[in-house]
């Protein structure tokens, strides 16, 4: 591999966009595809292919044998609300091996002192949604219960395609919120991919519980989905 | 985003390497037999002096691969390594876990 093509491969990597790397056995000729750019023809199927299925793996082309990598972004989660389960969570996440933010524009919530060590944002959803965009590779946890707080970024959730959506709120909550939702001109099956009541059903009761809860849907959201295309593999 | 600090990036290690003007090589499993400690797709990047970042195996085979790595530096011709229990060299390197995997070597070009 060159310099140059390990700079833009490094480079794709910090800026969060997948990219794959075809190398040629016999040449030792490697060319870098990156998602969202140009990348010749006769290696967008395999490119599309690889990055659907995220594995990387000896293929065919052209007669040729190649190594082809895939390198997809670490997951990472961003959780609305600076609230008791955030707390728990911020710290889970990390041992789980996840990236995680916290927003909340109310700053009586988002202290340094509450989340030390952890990256917190006390500012609108909105607003830090224009500078650092959503992806396929971010979970969206809302835990604020407040729709101005939670909804907007809810909507940005579900359209950038993040594999994990979810909601605090009992199921009467949630109903009003898809109510919201349909409002903003969501479709129905857009809307069908909020996890609410939040996090997988196993009774939890306390912040650190519903945390684990938490924590374990979102991670089965990201190990059973392909996260490219969203669509659910057979269990 | 924070990066995740608790294990340092082969590949953004190898770039550091290379502008600091240290002879680098990247080994990567291009192929996995039966059990295999690390996934196809991962890196070990090692420099001229013998310094290296990340894993090809769980710690069997890193010290061959570092070895045969040096030889790739001076010529810049890359080659694939097959370590598995089938193969002597790589038995007594220590791939244990019963699998094979291949590893190309190759030189970073600059």
């Amino acid at each position: 591999m060159d310099l140059a093509t390990l700079q833009a491969l490094n480079a794709a990597r910090t800026s969060r966009r997948a990219a794959a790397v075809f190398t040629d056995l016999e040449t030792d000729q490697s060319v870098l595809c990156v998602e969202g750019e140009r990348c010749a023809d006769e290696w967008i199927d395999a490119m599309t292919a690889a990055l659907r299925s995220g594995k990387p793996g000896m293929i065919m082309a052209g007669g040729r044998s190649l190594f082809l990598n895939v390198y997809l972004p670490p997951p990472r989660i961003l959780v609305v609300g600076a609230v008791h389960i955030s707390q728990a969570l911020a710290r889970m996440a990390a041992v789980a091996g996840f990236d995680l933010t916290i927003l909340d524009p109310r700053t009586a919530f988002a202290t340094a002192e509450r989340f030390s060590g952890v990256e917190l944002i006390a500012d609108w959803p909105e607003d830090v949604l224009k500078v650092r965009p959503l992806d396929r590779f971010t979970a969206l946890v809302a835990v604020t219960h407040d729709p101005k707080i939670d909804d907007e970024p809810i909507r940005a959730a579900l359209a950038a395609g993040c594999f994990y959506v979810g909601a605090l709120g009992s199921r009467k909550t949630h109903a009003s919120r898809v109510e919201r939702l349909r409002r903003l001109g969501l479709s129905d099956e857009a809307i069908a991919r909020v996890r609410a009541p939040i996090g997988l059903d196993i009774g939890a009761t306390s912040p650190a519980e519903i945390a684990v809860a938490i924590l374990a849907e979102i991670i089965e959201a990201l190990r059973r989905r392909d996260i490219l295309s969203g669509s659910e593999e057979p269990r | 985003m924070q990066a995740s600090t608790d294990t340092l990036d082969p590949l953004a290690v190898a770039e550091a390497w290379v502008c600091e003007g240290r002879q680098v090589a990247i080994a990567t499993v291009i192929e996995t037999w039966g059990s295999a400690p690390r996934p196809v797709g991962s890196h070990l990047v090692i420099d001229g002096a013998g310094n290296f970042e990340g894993s090809v195996s769980g710690g069997c085979v890193e010290g061959a691969v570092i070895g045969e790595a040096a030889d790739i530096l001076e010529t810049g011709k890359a080659k694939i390594l097959e370590f598995g229990v089938a193969d002597e060299t790589a038995w007594r390197v220590g791939l244990s876990c019963g699998g094979r995997i291949r590893v190309l070597v190759e030189r970073v070009d600059g």
